[in-house]
């Protein structure tokens, strides 16, 4: 699938402060997605991953000294990022179909709709859901219905791509199947994906940063080799597991 | 079984209604058997219907009225700002004054008619509905809305595709009271002055001693506030299949 607005752009994230209430939760904090890359931000919960994903998706200000969000196109990023949380947040009044459709509907692209039909139904196909299209959400197990969320996600057709623990609600067979299904559909995206889950970050990232500490910090990225999805049997992975675990125990203290 | 139940539960009501009447000794014009009310209520069926007629349309009037304003003040609260600062106060304050005491006001007002009761069952009904509607606009989940700011929805898209429809079980909720009170409202509107209507003729039953007509004229009113109540109970539980009910019991065989 062709990715909307050409060739894959990188964000850069440049002195963000972020406080909630006293302290902050990050200050001058520098980060960066590389174009058409999948970058995964590993951390303890509370360290501000979220906050980081909500600051570049734009629902939270920054508030620092010359707090900057940039793509590298110079080009604004809003309108061009699309979400997927850990909640699947499917309206349980609307059936498969019109969920994956969401994105339009709510711009009321009314006219578009015969084409995006179309598209919705190849996607719920792609995720394998093409059976389901006109079931209601409260029919579907968890993992169906985080595949309609990824379908949904990819509806909206953006060239960057956001996630907050997607996976992680879902068993562990479930959880690999769809780490495989999302890495092949989000292929040529600029992806962050946020996750307490090393392995997943192994497996998915071709970036792996860990963020700690109070304000919290970006370590420099762990770049593991070859293609994705890894193969979970690949023992290098294993060996950078235990190196993350390390970092993440201490970052923990 | 549960089908059998309403007529269990109405048989044993009126064996007890029966039971205080033989266990007290009371006399028939202080409290007549359910036989003698079932006889008042054959004898005077055309002058009960006619009544009963008068006192439901103002009960459905009444609901349309109260229901499409506490839904839409609801909807204005909720979507202007300066609306919510300035009218969400006065809603409150408006509570404190018991609407039982506008009923002489609105008579004086508006008349003997219809329209004085309409306006009654329309004010009893307005809170329940605008209060539960907005609280259920304001409770929306927020990743919902995180999505639909994502998904660049205006806020009038957000409100109408995201807020209202997740608000609806609230609403709904808000209605149930709504039916519920709204033949008090109608009621008293009635007592307060009126020529017509099932209060009407309790309230001239009475004077007159013709209790066992009073109980009829009651017993009609309680079973128009129950099919109503029971009509629009499952007309929503059908017209919102995808709100989650769950069971105060464990439930078993369920994966």
């Amino acid at each position: 699938m062709d990715v909307a607005g050409g060739a894959p752009f990188s964000v850069q994230v440049r002195s963000a402060r972020v406080a909630f209430g006293g302290a902050p939760l990050f200050d001058r904090l520098d980060f960066s997605l590389a174009g058409g890359w999948w970058t995964c931000v590993l951390g303890p919960s509370g360290v501000g991953k979220t906050t980081l994903l909500r600051l570049i998706l734009g629902l939270e200000e920054p508030t620092g000294e010359g707090a900057l969000i940039a793509c590298s196109d110079g080009a604004p990023l809003s309108g061009r990022v699309a979400y997927m949380a850990q909640q699947d947040l499917l309206l349980p009044w609307l059936n498969v179909l019109e969920n994956v459709r969401l994105g339009s509907r709510l711009r009321g692209e009314a006219r578009a709709r015969e084409g995006s039909d179309e598209r919705a139904r190849a996607l719920l196909e792609s995720v394998g859901l093409a059976q389901n299209a006109d079931h209601y959400p409260v029919s579907l197990s968890g993992g169906m219905r985080q595949r309609v969320a990824l379908a949904r996600t990819l509806m909206e057709d953006r060239p960057v791509v956001l996630m907050d623990e997607p996976f992680s609600g879902l068993d562990a067979i479930t959880r690999v199947k769809l780490q495989d299904l999302a890495a092949v559909l989000l292929r040529e995206r600029t992806v962050l994906l946020v996750t307490h889950d090393p392995l997943e970050a192994l497996r998915l990232g071709h970036r792996v940063h860990v963020m700690s500490g109070i304000p919290a910090r970006i370590d420099d990225a762990l770049e593991p080799e070859g293609a994705i999805p890894r193969s979970l049997n690949d023992s290098a992975l294993l060996g950078l597991q235990g190196e993350l675990l390390s970092r993440l125990t201490e970052a923990a203290t | 079984m549960s089908a059998l139940r309403p007529a269990l539960i109405l048989a044993g009501l009126i064996a007890l209604w029966q039971a205080v009447v033989w266990a007290t000794g009371a006399p028939p014009y202080i409290l007549p058997g359910p036989a003698a009310a079932a006889r008042a209520w054959i004898a005077n069926g055309e002058l009960i219907a006619r009544h009963g007629a008068l006192t439901l349309a103002e009960i459905l009037l009444g609901l349309v009225v109260g229901v499409t304003f506490g839904g839409a003040s609801a909807v204005v609260i909720a979507y202007f700002r300066p609306v919510r600062r300035w009218l969400l106060p006065v809603l409150v304050i408006s509570q404190a004054i018991p609407v039982f005491a506008l009923a002489p006001v609105l008579v004086l007002w508006i008349g003997y008619g219809m329209a004085s009761k309409v306006v009654m069952a329309s004010l009893i009904i307005f809170f329940p509905v605008a209060a539960s509607f907005y609280d259920g606009l304001r409770r929306t989940e927020p990743g919902w809305l995180d999505l639909a700011e994502t998904m660049n929805a205006s806020r009038w898209s957000t409100l109408r595709q995201v807020r209202i429809p997740a608000a609806l079980p609230s609403l709904a909720s808000g209605l149930r009271v709504a039916v519920a009170v709204a033949p008090i409202g109608a009621v008293v509107g009635e007592w307060v002055g009126s020529s017509a209507g099932l209060g009407h003729l309790m309230l001239h039953a009475n004077a007159r001693l013709q209790v066992d007509l009073m109980f009829a004229a009651l017993a009609t009113l309680a079973l128009i506030a129950l099919t109503l109540y029971f009509a629009v109970d499952q007309a929503l539980r059908r017209a919102l299949p995808w709100i989650p009910e769950t069971s105060f019991e464990p439930e078993r065989g369920r994966s």
